[in-house]
């Protein structure tokens, strides 16, 4: 199954993944020969099947509504590459128009 | 006794010396550390290896509970290793990726909680493919793991440095996760006993996700009342995973009876198919005639279905992946990288932080789940997932238990399968089938081909690991094979 490199770019920016250029045609390649593989589930008759949302025997899981100690705020941003006064660091995601309006 | 015949002993032994007086934990755990240090430099099982005063240390607080008395668990002051995909507080849990390096997760996984509990001393982290993805312990970003059976070939994978230093010697037991084989693979081809608990018999908290309704945590060993003992320890519910089975935990040791009378076994004719080496199919099907000759009754039977485990296998992961791989975006763990706004450095560090296998199947995932595809991709491999349990839950109807080999093939060469997936997703085509249905599997020894371990899998009913421990134990019992080490020439 072929995969375009504009296909690659698609779901690339889909799921955020940088791919530089010259990587496109090899990742197009693999993704077309899984793809290509994979076909071989439309040959097998599902008419009437439901699809599988579990394997096991899941129920409620319930408890008391109580507090419990938790991850303190500290700890939470302990490993983050950016973090001041608890709070995760990240570029600024509304830009100054849509702030102001 | 010698620290040069510790490392040979299996944890049962290693138990019943401490017990007698034999030893103390402090000389087992010094004798495993120090085989594991002289040895990591040929093999990379381990990433992370403890400081050895920090495990002497561990190892010599449980030596004085017992000698004040204290009552203490069977696998109190026993060495272990763990996965890199197993969260352990305030030390750095990688997962074999960059994406994670620095990481210290803020709590310990329940499993590694409870073996704490249970007193066993933890030597190192090992090493595995990139967030579990992988078959040979190559897609590590930090280096192969080498099978100690011969140098030049992988361990298997993705748990394949649980598995190298179990074989090796370095641990006599660990922990290893199976999400399409990743414990059994490498235990058949390194010649340990690895068994895949049914999902949700052990919890997932602090299991870092790779396929969530896949992914399940398991035991290592030299042989199989080890891992029984080791699954006893680590199973049962967890209030942090909903869903972990609330079922009881029975005691594993009772399984071990060498006798196979009255149990009816399945060879399903479609595991032995086309793909697996000839020596293999040898070896496996004279394991079965075994388990006839110990009181089974054995006979072939067929999962329809099971063909297609593969194909539904690598959407159904991938999917799942893609969704948990998401949170990896350079703000809460892990090195950032890239300049400007925040879609351009969530997608930098995600470029610099995965290896090529994990974009693979962090693309065809995204791929499969994308509009106009999902259909066509997930929802019918779902839909034959379906199908490939109701083959399992018939075949259990007039079956105790199935056997299959574990492995198509035994150990390829480092480098072989590397630049093809399809190649090296192949070596999952007898395990994946097991993680669909979400049963238990077992892979013990069974055999040498040209010198290299091969492994009989038996899969059970869901919450059957009594019966798959029963007759590992029993085959085990009547052949030779667990007792194999590498030959020293490679290891010295």
């Amino acid at each position: 199954m072929a995969i375009s490199a504009a296909e690659v770019r698609h779901v690339a920016a889909l799921c955020r993944l940088a791919v530089p250029t010259e990587q496109e045609g090899a990742l197009a390649a693999d993704l077309g020969r899984i793809l290509e593989h994979v076909q071989r589930l439309q040959a097998c008759d599902v008419a009437g099947v439901p699809p599988t949302s579990h394997v096991g025997e899941l129920g409620d899981t319930l408890r008391e509504d109580e507090v419990r100690p938790s991850l303190a705020q500290d700890a939470a941003v302990a490993n983050s590459a950016a973090a001041r006064a608890g709070l995760f660091l990240v570029p600024r995601v509304v830009d100054d128009e849509a702030a102001q309006g | 006794m010698s620290q040069g015949e510790i490392w040979t002993l299996s944890l049962q032994a290693l138990r019943r010396l401490l017990a007698a007086g034999g030893t103390s934990s402090a000389e087992v755990c010094a004798a495993f550390w120090d085989r594991a240090a002289e040895l990591d430099r040929h093999l990379h099982a381990f990433l992370d290896l403890r400081p050895r005063t920090a495990v002497l240390a561990d190892a010599e607080a449980i030596d004085r509970q017992r000698a004040a008395g204290s009552a203490l668990g069977p696998l109190a002051g026993l060495p272990v290793a763990l996965k890199d995909n197993l969260s352990t507080a305030g030390w750095e849990t990688t997962c074999g990726s960059r994406i994670l390096r620095g990481y210290r997760p803020p709590y310990d996984a329940t499993v590694v909680s409870r073996l704490k509990a249970a007193g066993m001393v933890v030597l190192g982290k090992t090493n595995l493919d990139e967030f579990a993805m992988g078959s040979s312990t190559e897609h590590s970003a930090f280096g192969p793991t080498r099978n100690p059976w011969d140098l030049g070939r992988v361990p298997g994978g993705s748990s394949g440095g649980s598995a190298a230093a179990v074989a090796a010697g370095m641990a006599p037991a660990s922990l290893g996760s199976d999400t399409g084989g990743s414990i059994r693979q490498p235990a058949a081809l390194c010649g340990v006993v690895g068994l895949k608990p049914t999902y949700g018999r052990v919890s997932r908290y602090g299991l870092v996700a790779f396929a969530s309704s896949l992914d399940q945590v398991g035991p290592f060993g030299r042989e199989v009342a080890d891992v029984a003992m080791m699954l006893g320890a680590i199973a049962g519910p967890d209030p942090h995973d909903a869903t972990s089975a609330r079922v009881a935990v029975p005691d594993y040791s009772e399984a071990l009876v060498p006798d196979l009378s009255g149990l009816r076994i399945g060879a399903p004719r479609e595991l032995f198919g086309e793909g697996v080496d000839e020596d293999v199919r040898a070896s496996v099907a004279a394991a079965i005639d075994l388990l006839g000759e110990l009181g089974a009754s054995v006979s072939e039977c067929s999962l329809p279905h099971v063909g297609y485990s593969l194909d539904a296998y690598y959407v159904i992961a991938p999917a799942e992946c893609s969704s948990n791989l998401a949170r990896y975006d350079g703000v809460r763990f892990g090195p950032r990288a890239g300049h400007g706004d925040y879609v351009a450095q969530f997608s930098a560090t995600r470029g610099e932080g995965f290896g090529p296998e994990v974009k693979r199947r962090i693309m065809l995932g995204t791929y499969a789940l994308s509009a106009g595809y999902y259909d066509a991709y997930y929802d019918r491999a779902q839909r034959v997932r379906t199908l490939i349990r109701r083959d399992f839950q018939e075949a259990f109807q007039r079956f105790d238990a199935l056997v299959a080999p574990t492995s198509p093939t035994v150990a390829f060469p480092l480098g072989s399968r590397l630049e093809d997936p399809l190649a090296m997703y192949a070596a999952d085509i007898c395990s994946v089938p097991a993680n669909l249905a979400g049963l238990p599997a077992l892979s013990v020894p069974c055999g040498l081909s040209n010198g290299l371990p091969v492994g009989l899998q038996v899969i059970g009913p869901a919450f059957g690991e009594m019966t798959l421990l029963r007759i590992g134990a029993a085959f085990e019992q009547s052949s030779d094979f667990h007792g194999r080490r590498p030959p020293m020439a490679v290891l010295g």
